[in-house]
């Protein structure tokens, strides 16, 4: 058990570390890879309390994409950049009180939702059901989502549908002028409409875009 | 003390795999070569050691033996740190491989999902070589082949849902068990070829090897690495193509079994047959290095999402349906 709770306090450790590492970094980069480190700490500890599934669910969606687009965006708009001009520059920045007035609400919110047994006593029963050990945690999980509650499980997908639509439609811009590759074209295209044979007089030419 | 014993068991089992794996990597990169060679008529490496089996390693002593040059406008960390991410997460999914019955490292439950997740890893090694180097071309390569990776990784995980279908249990052991009577590779068919084109789109092998396309971007993401730095981003890539002909082996060929159950066959040992069954696909991913012109990027891309997704998509409905109608679904 001790070597258990050595490794647990080791991934936590480099959980915090790095989450605080993400806020207080200069390099936007290097912000997203203390972003990146968390996250698989974070998936390690899941694993640790036996919720395998969910550890493995958090790397692949979290790491393995999620992160990646933030990478790409953060590299593409050289935020690196303005974040050190931010940094040093000598006038106070608008963005402080706001960012600390959502910050002191969210930390409030989650003392109310972690802390809420303390005011009522009776919650700690429905925290408190037991684990059905025969069943994987894929199978449980799977069994809760899709048998159990499958109608929100379908909500929740609609309300993802309509994101992606919206998502879709803000940033689809139709260009003009662009010479797209069209196989059906490309291959539906005989000999016909390709080459014409043309008698040429001597000295006329041939007038070629008719 | 026992905990210390267990300790340096795990770690004894833990070289007993890495090693062999890490040899097989050095001998499949001469066997890359061999065939591409002997698909355009020439020889290839042939004077070190018998058939040249010792290039690999001669190729490895002289990059050992090379300076490494790091640029002086690069993120250092980062810059040193890709090539180790790269090695590290090419050999750490080695761990669930089952290549017998008894003989995995860690059988854990979620065995596929670790694998999928420790190749959608894979890019990051790219990305930060890419990026740390502070230079257009590997810049360019890292991001190709980052949009690359994500858009394949999708289409391999819907195909990854068909076999699972079949399966019911998302452990490799159990998975290569549910083909005793039946590779997933005649029923899955199409899922098969599918897998088989994302993979080398996921290990950016030709055709697809657009992040380090010579013709264009120098050596993509490769171009500042030099000496052993440049070796290891080369291994991992070869020890990720290995991973990745062993998956399809697991989830298609079935495996470490034999393909018929009877005498002269069913004597050769478990592992044996999965080294068959990965030198196989691997000597198609060699052949098609050599038959095959490089895509274009716009054509990867539809050929990611325009046709693998929906065609993968409808298949795991149909398989759904199927399983369904004829009430074949697995823990009925």
């Amino acid at each position: 058990m001790i070597a258990h709770a050595i490794v647990f306090y080791i991934f936590s450790l480099i959980a915090i570390v790095s989450a605080i590492m993400v806020t207080v970094s200069k390099n936007t980069v290097n912000s997203v890879f203390f972003l990146i480190l968390d996250f698989i700490s974070i998936s390690c500890l899941f694993i640790m309390i036996g919720a395998e599934f969910l550890g493995m669910i958090m790397l692949i969606v979290y790491v393995g994409a999620v992160a990646v687009l933030f990478l790409f965006v953060v590299m593409m708009l050289n935020v690196a950049q303005q974040k050190n001009e931010w940094f040093n520059s000598s006038g106070r920045s608008s963005h402080i009180p706001v960012g600390l007035l959502v910050s002191i609400i969210i930390f409030f919110e989650l003392i109310i939702v972690i802390g809420g047994w303390k005011y009522k006593p009776d919650l700690l029963d429905s925290i408190a059901i037991e684990i059905n050990t025969d069943l994987t945690n894929t199978q449980s999980l799977g069994s809760v989502i899709y048998t159990d509650y499958i109608h929100l499980f379908q909500l929740s997908g609609m309300v993802l549908l309509v994101a992606m639509i919206g998502a879709i439609v803000l940033t689809f811009r139709q260009r003009s002028g662009v010479k797209r590759q069209s196989y059906f074209k490309q291959i539906s295209r005989d000999r016909k409409d390709g080459i014409e044979l043309v008698d040429v007089e001597n000295n006329k030419g041939v007038k070629i875009d008719a | 003390m026992a905990e210390l014993f267990i300790f340096f068991e795990q770690i004894y089992r833990i070289l007993f795999l890495l090693i062999p794996v890490l040899v097989s990597v050095a001998m499949i990169v001469w066997l890359d070569r061999r065939v591409w060679a002997f698909v355009q008529k020439r020889r290839g490496p042939n004077v070190v050691g018998p058939f040249g089996l010792f290039q690999t390693l001669a190729d490895a002593l002289k990059y050992i033996f090379k300076e490494i040059i790091i640029p002086a406008s690069s993120n250092k960390v980062i810059f040193i740190l890709a090539p180790i991410v790269t090695m590290t997460l090419a050999l750490i999914a080695w761990a669930v491989i089952p290549f017998s019955e008894t003989f995995v490292l860690a059988d854990i439950n979620v065995g596929i999902l670790y694998l999928f997740a420790v190749s959608s890893l894979g890019v990051y090694g790219i990305i930060m070589g890419g990026w740390a180097s502070n230079s257009k071309y590997p810049f360019l390569g890292a991001i190709r082949s980052a949009a690359q990776m994500v858009s394949y990784e999708v289409s391999i995980g819907v195909i990854i849902i068909n076999v699972l279908l079949c399966v019911g249990s998302l452990n490799l052991s159990d998975i290569v068990l549910a083909q005793k009577d039946l590779w997933f590779v005649i029923p899955l068919f199409p899922m098969f070829i599918i897998f088989f084109i994302s993979a080398l789109a996921e290990t950016n092998r030709p055709p697809f090897d657009l992040p380090e396309a010579e013709a264009e971007l120098v050596a993509g993401y490769q171009t500042e690495y030099s000496g052993m730095m440049y070796a290891m981003f080369w291994l991992g890539e070869y020890a990720n193509i290995l991973l990745m002909c062993a998956m399809g082996s697991i989830l298609f060929l079935g495996g470490w079994l034999s393909p018929i159950d009877l005498f002269p066959f069913n004597i050769i040992p478990a592992p044996i047959w999965l080294i068959l069954k990965i030198l196989f696909l691997f000597i198609l991913f060699a052949l098609i290095k050599a038959i095959v012109p490089r895509y274009r990027y716009d054509q990867l891309m539809k050929l990611g999402w325009k046709i693998f997704l929906p065609f993968s998509l409808i298949y795991v409905v149909l398989t759904a349906s199927f399983l369904m109608y004829f009430d074949l679904l697995p823990g009925n």
